[in-house]
């Protein structure tokens, strides 16, 4: 026999003060619990999403990063013309070395603050290599031109990065002629210029990397063997896409470590609140337990009902968590990835997997706050119960 | 007030699980707090320990660039200019990655002298500027990973290639607890050498006459480069490091939103507490007015119940934090030089329990007030 769900819904109703302060409480744990985890998705989606499966980018061996790589012109060619490189329609090699650097830029509307950006020199066909970026305003560099393409996502967060104005970078100044859609991937962060002119203006002899195209993604381990064996160079390939994941782990974990730690201490404090309202309400009701029990609803019933009772007050108050984390989905934002120095931006991204997660949390709740108020109520014998009351 | 102690005591009692559990989330809360505000502080902290009188001259396109180290004379020449050593970030892995610290290569001659803060005896300071694989070690470091005089220590380079093998000649002692000792110093010439006397540096530090012509000797610094193939950015060590803390976005406005979140959370809570609490003493309420109490008198009780409960809370939350922050030497990986949790965040804490205190004491108290003592007593809560 087991008591209707409207009758939790009513007794939530009758004391709507009581289930909606204890409701707020949760919903405040379940936003910061939904908005750490969608800083964190948000954050790793956006170099997840960075580079491809059949790409690879080969470093110097040992460098962690493109920052710290570098790469002779002499090693790029020995790479280029392994076996394991797709060829483009012209019969070339689709491998294109590239130069990166980080340039300290100021930020737009904060005057003082400034962050480092990646500037990264690329092959006038960067486009034939990586397909899914394209020009969004403006036209292509020139080569040889003192021109930069900036991504989308640095136009309003740098100045100078508007398409039409100038940015001054190693004692130059280049001119934004285009703006390019990397599909929200970490490249959206980038200035991109032509490599040759980028050499000598910062100064550089070699390379910071080699990015080419797999004929076959499977065939990267052969690559690597062939590289390892060659004396001449010091190179190590890796998957395009795996390197940005890799760059990413580090920060998201962090953020996620921080934002647990945040709603596993907070969710205790809410918690208690939970506890507190639940004992309240079987307080109260004692007569209604008793007179449920002198009815022949087994105490079974009424643990269960306590306990649903308390579900329905966190999953609210989960609902309404969710509700107000929701707005931010989108917002933009952005913080100097540690793995490579530069500041990437991002947006907070709400999945539907992060809002159960919330939902999930707030049941979570529900039980623990309500468990022990219910097995108290269970355990009335009658005629206990019709005395308290 | 005092004579109605025993009684606001023995109320708040009564119902010790609920006074329990609500002032358990207020702890928690107001330890989240000042968790949380101690990021703040420390922070804040770690910029007051950076010298205004100490000038870091780097390369304008961006701190990945590297200056001639030949612009050390031409810098200490600069009028202002009391003394200028240098620099470079040498990114090593002390085993593994995660093992994050951070480590320089300095000038052997100079460096230790503009930084008088880090306590090193003449004698670990003669091994440094004499060996040439020699590294002092920080307090901090050397306390974390057990290094001591005489220990080798192997990094793995990254933006150096190579491994590189140091030995301990010397443990910095700060002069004061705000400073960062997580670092490691070893000799720069000695990465000059390997690196086959690439003669080029990361930044430049100079030491000024007078802190208050730091401005001036900026200028002056960078217009003795201008239009060279190596332009520089010189700034205050102060502003040098906060541009590392803008770097990180605005964590502040989180740090303020996640704090908002907390202390509005627990305000629902003792609220709610509070307001039940005085629900079932609705007829008690009456009682007393019955008997001739005054209105004020009977808010005075509804009041300091909830101050009493909330004040604990914040006593106890604000303890916690002190006593777990305090002992345990937490830096959050070496990210914070000290984290050391402030008279001042203590004080706002309690400034909080309080706050909340009232806030939940008074729709109560105010419905205490109001109460009509013969609807009060028909009342059967």
């Amino acid at each position: 026999m087991r008591l209707p769900l409207q009758y939790n819904l009513r007794n939530l109703v009758v004391r709507r003060t009581m289930t909606l302060m204890t409701a707020g409480g949760i919903a405040l744990v379940v936003a910061v619990l939904v908005l750490t985890l969608a800083l964190a998705h948000g954050f790793s989606a956006t170099l997840v999403a960075t580079g491809r499966a059949d790409n690879a980018i080969v470093l110097r061996g040992g460098a962690t990063s493109e920052m710290m790589s570098s790469l002779s012109r002499d090693s790029a060619r020995i790479v280029a013309a392994d076996p394991a490189v797709a060829r483009g329609p012209d019969g070339e090699p689709l491998a294109q070395p590239e130069m990166v650097v980080l340039v300290n830029l100021l930020r737009r509307g904060d005057p003082g603050a400034s962050s480092n950006v990646s500037v990264r020199g690329v092959d006038p066909q960067v486009f034939a290599l990586r397909p899914d970026i394209r020009l969004r305003e403006g036209r292509m560099l020139r080569p040889g031109m003192d021109e930069v393409l900036v991504g989308r996502k640095l136009d309003r967060r740098f100045e100078g990065c508007g398409l039409g104005e100038t940015l001054r970078m190693g004692g130059r100044d280049w001119r934004v002629v285009g703006t390019f859609d990397a599909g929200g991937s970490g490249f959206d962060s980038e200035i991109w210029g032509d490599r040759e002119a980028f050499l000598p203006a910062f100064d550089r002899v070699e390379y910071s990397s080699l990015t080419l195209r797999l004929t076959d993604p499977a065939r990267l381990a052969d690559l690597l063997a062939r590289l390892e064996a060659d004396p001449r160079v010091r190179a190590e390939p890796q998957i395009e896409r795996e390197y940005y994941r890799l760059q990413s782990r580090q920060l998201a974990d962090v953020i996620r470590a921080l934002g647990l730690f945040l709603v596993a201490v907070m969710a205790a404090g809410a918690v208690f609140g939970a506890l507190n309202t639940m004992y309240a309400a079987v307080g109260s009701r004692s007569r209604e337990i008793a007179t449920l029990l002198a009815l022949g609803f087994p105490p079974r019933a009424i643990l269960a009902s306590f306990l649903v009772e308390s579900v329905l007050l966190c999953l609210i108050g989960g609902v309404l968590g969710c509700l107000l984390a929701l707005p931010v989905h989108g917002v933009s934002t952005g913080t100097t990835n540690w793995a490579s120095f530069s500041e990437v931006a991002f947006e907070f991204r709400i999945s539907p997997g992060i809002l159960a997660i919330g939902l999930l949390a707030s049941v979570a709740l529900g039980l623990a706050g309500g468990y022990f108020p219910a097995r108290a109520a269970a355990r009335r014998t009658v005629s206990e119960a019709l005395r308290a009351g | 007030m005092t004579r109605y102690l025993p009684f606001i005591l023995r109320n708040t009692l009564r119902n010790k699980r609920r006074t329990v559990l609500t002032v358990l989330s207020i702890v928690i809360s107001l330890f989240l707090f000042c968790t949380l505000r101690t990021v703040i502080t420390s922070l804040a902290a770690s910029l007051e320990s950076a010298s205004s009188a100490r000038l870091i001259t780097r390369r304008s396109t961006s701190l990945t660039f590297m200056l001639p180290v030949s612009y050390r004379d031409r810098i200490a020449q600069i009028p202002g200019v009391a003394d200028a050593s240098w620099m470079t970030w040498f990114g090593g892995i002390y085993i593994e990655e995660r093992n994050f610290f951070a480590q320089f290569a300095v000038d052997p001659q100079r460096y230790l002298e503009l930084y008088p803060e880090y306590r090193l005896t003449p004698g670990e300071k003669d091994v440094f500027r004499r060996e040439r694989t020699a590294c002092i070690v920080g307090e901090k470091l050397a306390r974390k990973y057990g290094f001591e005089v005489g220990d080798r220590i192997t990094l793995r380079g990254t933006i150096f290639e190579g491994v590189w093998d140091f030995t301990v000649c010397g443990v910095a002692h700060p002069a004061t607890p705000d400073l960062d000792t997580n670092w490691l110093l070893f000799n720069g010439d000695y990465l000059n050498q390997r690196m086959g006397d690439f003669g080029q540096v990361g930044a430049f530090v100079l030491k000024l006459d007078e802190p208050a012509r730091a401005g001036d000797v900026a200028r002056a610094v960078d217009a003795t480069f201008a239009n060279s193939a190596a332009e520089t950015k010189t700034e205050t060590e102060k502003a040098f490091q906060m541009g590392f803390i803008s770097m990180l976005g605005n964590i502040q406005a989180v740090i303020y939103a996640l704090g908002t979140a907390i202390v509005v959370a627990i305000g629902l809570v003792s609220l709610n507490t509070m307001m039940m609490a005085a629900r079932e003493r609705t007829r008690e309420i009456a009682v007393l007015k019955a008997l001739g109490f005054a209105d004020r008198t009977v808010v005075g009780l509804v009041l300091a119940e909830s101050l009493l409960i909330t004040l604990a809370g914040g006593l106890l939350g604000a303890g916690l934090a002190r006593l777990v922050f305090g002992l345990t030497d937490f830096t959050a990986g070496g990210f914070f030089p000290s984290f050391a949790v402030t008279d001042g965040t203590v004080a706002q804490a309690l400034g909080i329990a309080l706050f909340l205190g009232v806030v939940s004491g008074a729709a109560p108290a105010w419905n205490a007030a109001r109460l009509h003592i013969v609807d009060a007593l028909r009342h059967t809560g």
